[in-house]
């Protein structure tokens, strides 16, 4: 099967080639050409997200969600998208109008580079890097730096409140996000996305199955690194009414929201790709574009999760989320990062537990052992929250009860 | 020119004049956020000359930790938004005389290396990460450096969370 991508950029090289550029400006054009398609891809799925979102939070809170406009409410997101546009664009008159601008720019660039080394398919990919993991982690920090500058120069205690509480979070939970990243890793034993997801060619080869934990940790810190419910102090509109976002109107509003949408996508598919396999499924070696489909099923099986949390959970207190990313989170990545190297050291020569089914059911001693450490390590930790919360009990003054509205009694007819 | 001189000379003209915009601005936040710029054209370069693990930790740890801890300490102690004051004292002169003679000094030694002029391999570089992992832990590399610093960032922590730590007295 041939790939159609391939056959394009044969065409776009020979149309450049008569075109009788020299060769290294031919390859910056080229670069260009993919740096556009890439965030133009991440910027489209952004937009179906928005009403894939709203859809099914409509559904789980027992409501209809958008509908009005287009086939099942499809065209909504283009009609909010021209709504964002010619709304006044507002400017306070104490703002630092350069970083005020530039702020929510950063936004949605800090996450646009994080899809410059996600690998779509085992042909697909915006470049190949080797240190593609460590790249993730240093270009989230542009991330907190956009925050930072909305909040100060909107020049707005809200705003300022907003961006001390944002920064204290993202600081916080950067330190399990960053631990647990290191696991596949450590498995893999590369930095390089493509060759995390190669290695995870079966189902039971997924790293899901040998760190589950670390999924789960990385899953949990990455959801409040976006900061969204229950995470989203940084927003809390009970509380500092938007946070750091407060003043921002119209467009420069819209792309702070886009850039959330896209950072929750964002994680998915990184989810997808470092513990679940990526691009890797059944017929991928025969036809790579098939590789496109399992790596958006398992991003938006992902992305369903956080949709899922999003509205069922109430919001995190703040001493609560810090307390739990400290005495939780950051203990379980730490003894997670010094147990598994040594598992896996003295298991990585051990062979095979079982196969089953010609190989595709394949579990090795060494994942076995990884899998048991991990639920080892839950366990310990499960008893060592409950031991501590014994041991620190609080008594909680209740309230008097209070009179409950209920329905009148039906009369027997 | 090829893209890659244009892309140094640009990049090199930016970091430039960030560094000078973060010794001469007033304002406290802006220095810092101009620093961020500079720190950023650092990174750039090393990816220009083929490194680019130093280039992700450049970044990664000058942006994402010192940078960002620098502007927070900034906003939280001073009037930020008062931005009087001159940014200079009366060792201006000295530190710029320093500066000069420091700058020169790195000229006089670049200018004498034969490689000063050679252009980075292109290729891959995965294996060099190895060999850096590999020298930072090995008896014959690096590790006793590699030890005594991550002792002293331990020992770094350790005080820190002791000055924070409530005095039981204090509550009393």
């Amino acid at each position: 099967m041939t790939d159609p991508l391939a056959l394009l950029g044969d065409w776009l090289l020979n149309l450049l080639a008569q075109l009788n550029l020299p060769p290294g400006l031919r390859q910056v054009i080229l670069y260009l050409l993919g740096v556009s398609v890439i965030a133009t891809v991440a910027l489209v799925i952004t937009i179906f997200n928005t009403w894939l979102e709203r859809k099914i939070a409509a559904r789980i809170q027992d409501r209809l969600g958008p509908n009005r406009v287009g086939p099942w409410g499809l065209l909504q997101p283009i009609a909010d998208a021209i709504k964002m546009l010619t709304k006044e664009d507002t400017t306070p008159a104490a703002a630092d109008k350069v970083a005020y601008n530039i702020a929510p720019i950063l936004a949605v660039v800090s996450v646009l580079l994080i899809w410059a080394v996600i690998p779509f398919t085992s042909q697909w990919f915006g470049t190949q890097l080797n240190v593609a993991v460590l790249y993730i982690a240093a270009v989230g920090s542009f991330g907190v730096l956009a925050v930072l500058m909305a909040g100060w120069s909107s020049n707005n205690k809200y705003a300022l409140l907003g961006a001390f509480r944002a920064v204290s979070q993202l600081i916080s939970y950067e330190v399990p996000l960053f631990l647990s990243l290191l696991i596949p890793v450590l498995l893999a034993r590369s930095m390089d996305i493509s060759v995390i997801v190669e290695k995870q060619a079966t189902l039971l080869e997924m790293y899901v199955v040998a760190a589950p934990l670390a999924a789960l940790l990385f899953f949990i810190s990455s959801v409040a690194e976006v900061g969204r419910t229950p995470f989203d102090l940084l927003e809390a509109e009970s509380e500092i009414v938007a946070g750091y976002h407060i003043e921002y109107s119209g467009f420069k509003f819209g792309m702070f929201q886009a850039g959330e949408f896209m950072h929750t996508f964002t994680i998915a598919a990184l989810t997808a790709l470092l513990f679940l396999g990526g691009w890797q499924g059944p017929g991928v070696a025969q036809a790579p574009i098939l590789g496109l489909f399992y790596f958006m099923g398992k991003s938006f099986a992902v992305y369903f999760v956080t949709m899922w949390m999003r509205s069922t959970l109430p919001r995190i207190r703040i001493d609560h989320m810090q307390a739990l990313n400290w005495k939780i989170l950051v203990p379980i990545a730490l003894t997670l990062l010094m147990l598994t190297p040594i598992v896996d050291y003295f298991t990585k020569d051990l062979g095979v537990l079982f196969s089953a089914f010609g190989g595709a059911l394949t579990l090795s001693w060494r994942f076995a052992a990884l899998l048991l450490t991990n639920i080892l390590v839950t366990l310990a930790a499960i008893e060592a929250v409950r031991r501590n919360a014994k041991r620190n009990f609080v008594e909680r003054s209740r309230f008097p009860e209070r009179p409950v509205a209920r329905p009148p009694r039906e009369e027997a007819a | 020119m090829t893209p890659d001189q244009i892309l140094f000379i640009v990049t090199a003209l930016i970091s430039t004049l960030a560094a000078v915009m973060v010794v001469s601005r007033r304002n406290m936040v802006h220095a810092a956020l101009f620093l961020v710029l500079t720190l950023f054209g650092v990174a750039v370069a090393f990816v220009l000359l083929e490194a680019p693990f130093l280039a992700v930790v450049q970044v990664l740890v000058y942006i994402g930790a010192i940078a960002i801890l620098m502007i927070f300490a900034v906003m939280l102690t001073r009037n930020v938004t008062d931005d009087s004051g001159d940014p200079f004292n009366k060792n201006a002169r000295v530190g710029g005389l320093a500066a000069l003679f420091v700058f020169s000094l790195l000229v006089v030694m670049f200018g004498g290396w034969s490689q000063f002029t050679a252009y980075p391999q292109a290729g891959d570089t995965s294996g060099s990460i190895v060999q850096l992992g590999v020298a930072l832990t090995a008896a014959d590399g690096y590790v006793i450096a590699f030890e005594v610093a991550s002792m002293l960032l331990l020992g770094a922590l350790v005080g820190a969370i002791f000055v924070v730590w409530p005095r039981q007295n204090e509550n009393e």
